[in-house]
């Protein structure tokens, strides 16, 4: 099998490029820590509104931690606990959600915040709020003849 | 030159009609799906309501499942079948049979589906997520489709197995392998799907079990969800790498290379599911990644055949005198719809793999997962190249088997539809893209969410969609008229079934290539590598099962 | 005179045939274009929080 010099440049060239690219996004995510939200923990999915933290949705500030505040959502068709919300700007904040019935999304919209939410498994991930401003959530994956109406507000207020 | 023996000109009639059974049903989804997809441009432009209370879901589940799913596995099917039976000669009547035996389950396991569907007891869009439970007779119905497709796949491979026992040592018909080895990615594939359907999501449905384990059918569909795509892409660089350089008067850049790509689309199609659920809790990051590299190696083969393209045209160029760096695309046929629309596609896919790769970015998918990027991309990649490479293969392929000709007038009724479907497309799927990037979600009917700052800034792009998708309507209406023009009206004729040569007919394709115990077992080991561990964590750790669910 | 200026022409002209240049420069714009629009989204995904 005879491959042309120009193709073995090309190729050369491509995979060079693949390698770069896996590479940068390697090292931010296991390296400096940006992984996409990949919470292993599980919860009874009938009993989140009996289940600790999700018994207080809203912003929390918490001692101790690497972060300094949690935000927690309760997800179900076709609305969010809570429906809107303050975070002060500069915060570092753990954005912990789940579902009490089928699929959502949680997308804060112009941010990095989106991740699935699965009945039965807890979802979070955690960032710094830098910039002000209103942010819209929405839910991103379909769950029924409401998933469009189905939002909440997070506001980056400086305090 | 070696593979004339059994390589018949014209497609067996008895053959033909399979082949374009398949066909009709192909296009009849491409109507009804087509007018669901302008209704839901129109509805997400906010200027439009649906009339008799129909809902938008409902709509966008006709839509994914009719282009998804039906129109792409039946045209495929009957491309397939019509290939094999042209280069590696025509199916036994055992064949056949199975051929349509195959064909007519998968047409039952539509129509239950559909029905289902029509009845609102499914609207659960085309990937059907437990816990929203659909009516049992719309889950049977797929397991028919798949089941179907199964034993329609076996007639093409029947027909090949039969064309290596008569040649003993010789590697088969280029476009034969190629169809060969997407059939068997295909079955592999649905194997998973398969296995969420009937295991989980079926008894579930039945209420013989009451819950379900949400996140092992999601991993299930997953396995079966990306070599789904690659399933619709490979018959298009069937037609890319293997007819395309006939129908320009030029040569396959290379008959081995082009063999190459397809076995390792096979190896690295399947192992990669998880990069449509990075964001997914309950999967382990790091096996996140290691199927995010498994999922870059797939690029590999399209990088090469972005190659094998440029130079089956360059070559082709240079040796009708053309000069310079690019003169030879000005002597490609830009006047034969069977170049140009496959062509535009091809084109299409320059913007559609680049979004693939950050797509697949690990943590860059935050940035556009489920948002309507998502949308915007498979519009080019399914919607735009491998769709406009279908209708330019169904351009001569139909007068082809129903024995008539396209005429001029069609011929050039098909390259205006095809720049009409890519004006569209450009608006449509670029307004998608741009809006995705400020986090418009997809699979979403028109709202303000509240009057949202940042949605009302949306709402122009959701226009401009409305406009392409009105224009890409008309590019259905044209497809249409032309289908049916070819299929019952056109002049009888002859029209050829164009299959390309190699350009270094000494260069015998390696017979490894027809190994095919060594590239299964190299596709399972990567699955097996893949898969079990984060399989059986995600058992292990399994939370409490779910009910069902109906929230439509 | 005309003859040895035929002889080169004629020579460029079958190096020409087989030349791949175009199919080389092409595949490298397509690159340029995959990675100016993936840093593109990765600036995006950098940007934001
Ligand atoms: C007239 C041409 C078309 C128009 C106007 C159109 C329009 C649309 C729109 C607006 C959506 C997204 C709706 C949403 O996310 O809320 C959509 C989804 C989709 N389209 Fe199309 N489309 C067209 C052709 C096609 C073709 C030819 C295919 C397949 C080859 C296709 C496959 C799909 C699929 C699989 C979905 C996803 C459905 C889902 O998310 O459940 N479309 N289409
Ligand atoms: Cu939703
Ligand atoms: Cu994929």
């Amino acid at each position: 099998m005879h491959m042309h010099k120009f193709e073995k440049i090309w190729l050369t060239f491509g995979i060079g490029c693949l390698v770069v690219f896996l590479t940068v996004v390697g090292v931010s995510a296991f390296y400096l820590g940006n992984k996409p939200a990949s919470c292993l923990t599980t919860i009874d999915p009938e009993k989140v509104t009996q289940t600790k933290p999700f018994d207080k949705p809203g912003l929390h500030k918490v001692e101790g931690k690497e972060w300094d505040y949690e935000l927690v959502f309760v997800a179900s068709a076709f609305s969010y606990q809570p429906a809107q919300v303050e975070v002060p700007l500069g915060a570092k904040v753990k954005v912990i959600a789940t579902t009490t019935d089928v699929v959502h999304g949680l997308e804060v919209a112009g941010t990095n915040i989106n991740m699935m939410l699965e009945p039965g498994y807890i979802n979070e991930y955690t960032t710094t709020f830098d910039k002000a401003g209103e942010y819209l959530i929405v839910c991103n994956e379909y769950c029924g003849t409401g998933h469009h109406l189905m939002f909440s507000k997070i506001e980056v207020v400086e305090k | 030159m070696i593979n004339v023996t059994a390589a018949k000109i014209k497609v067996d009639p008895r053959d033909a009609k399979l082949s374009m059974a398949h066909f009709f049903v192909a296009f009849t989804a491409l109507a009804l799906g087509g007018l669901m997809g302008l209704l839901q441009t129109l509805v997400r432009s906010g200027k439009f309501e649906l009339p008799f209370g129909i809902g938008y879901y409902q709509v966008l589940t006709v839509h994914g499942v009719l282009m998804g799913l039906v129109l792409t596995t039946f045209f495929i099917m009957g491309f397939q079948y019509a290939a094999v039976s042209r280069t590696a000669g025509t199916h036994s009547n055992a064949a056949r049979r199975t051929g349509w035996i195959g064909f007519w389950l998968m047409t039952i396991g539509t129509l239950m589906s559909a029905t289902m569907v029509l009845l609102n007891e499914a609207t659960v869009l085309y990937t059907f997520y437990a816990p929203l439970q659909a009516h049992w007779i719309f889950y049977l119905g797929l397991t028919f489709v798949v089941i179907g497709s199964w034993i329609d796949g076996a007639a093409q491979i029947m027909t090949y197995a039969k064309w290596r026992k008569n040649n003993p040592g010789q590697p088969s018909p280029l476009l034969s392998f190629m169809a060969v080895i997407n059939t068997v990615m295909w079955i592999v594939a649905t194997l998973g799907v398969a296995a969420t359907v009937l295991f989980q999501l079926l008894p579930w449905s039945l209420g013989l079990v009451e819950t379900v384990d949400v996140l092992v059918s999601r991993t299930l569909f997953w396995y079966f969800g990306h070599p789904l795509v690659y399933f619709w892409l490979l018959p298009a660089y069937m037609c890319w790498y293997a007819i395309i350089p006939k129908i320009i008067g030029g040569k396959i850049f290379s008959d081995s290379l082009a063999r190459l790509s397809f076995i390792l689309f096979l190896l690295f199609s399947i192992p990669v599911g998880f990069h449509h659920q990075l964001t997914e809790p309950g999967i382990d990051p790091v096996w996140k990644f290691i199927q995010v590299i498994l999922t870059f190696m797939v690029v590999i083969p399209s990088l090469m055949t972005a190659f094998s393209l440029f130079a089956t045209f360059e070559r082709y160029g240079r040796s009708k005198g053309a000069t310079g760096l690019f003169g030879w695309l000005k002597v490609l046929p830009w006047n034969d719809a069977r170049f140009i629309v496959p062509f535009i596609g091809m084109v299409s896919f320059i913007p559609a793999g680049a979004g693939g790769i950050i797509n697949a970015s690990n943590q860059m998918d935050q940035v556009v997962h489920n948002t309507i990027w998502v949308t915007g991309h498979f519009h080019l990649t399914a919607a735009t190249s491998v769709v406009l490479t279908f209708f330019g293969i169904s351009y001569w392929l139909v007068p082809h088997l129903t024995g008539r000709k396209l005429t001029k007038a069609m011929n050039k009724l098909g390259i205006i539809q095809a720049w009409v479907w890519f004006i569209g497309m450009a608006f449509m799927s670029g307004a998608m893209h741009f809006q995705g990037l400020l986090g418009g979600p997809r699979r979403s009917s028109f709202s303000t969410y509240g009057n949202s700052q940042q949605a009302l800034e949306w709402i122009p792009y959701q226009i401009a969609q409305a406009v392409g998708g009105t224009i890409l309507f008309l590019g259905i209406i044209l497809v249409l008229i032309i289908f049916i023009n070819l299929a019952f009206f056109a002049p009888k004729g002859e029209e050829e079934f164009p299959v390309g040569e190699a350009e270094n007919l000494s260069e015998k394709a390696p017979m490894v290539f027809e190994n095919w115990k060594l590239w299964l077992g190299i596709t399972a080991a990567l699955i097996l590598f893949a898969y079990t561990v984060p399989f059986i964590d995600i058992i292990q750790n399994a939370p409490p099962g779910s009910k069902g669910f109906k929230t439509w | 005179m005309a003859k040895p200026e035929l002889k080169t022409n004629q020579k460029t002209q079958v190096e020409d045939r087989s030349s791949l240049k175009g199919t080389l420069a092409s595949v490298f714009l397509l690159g340029l274009f995959i990675i100016v629009s993936w840093v593109s989204v990765y600036y995006l995904f950098v940007d934001r929080f």
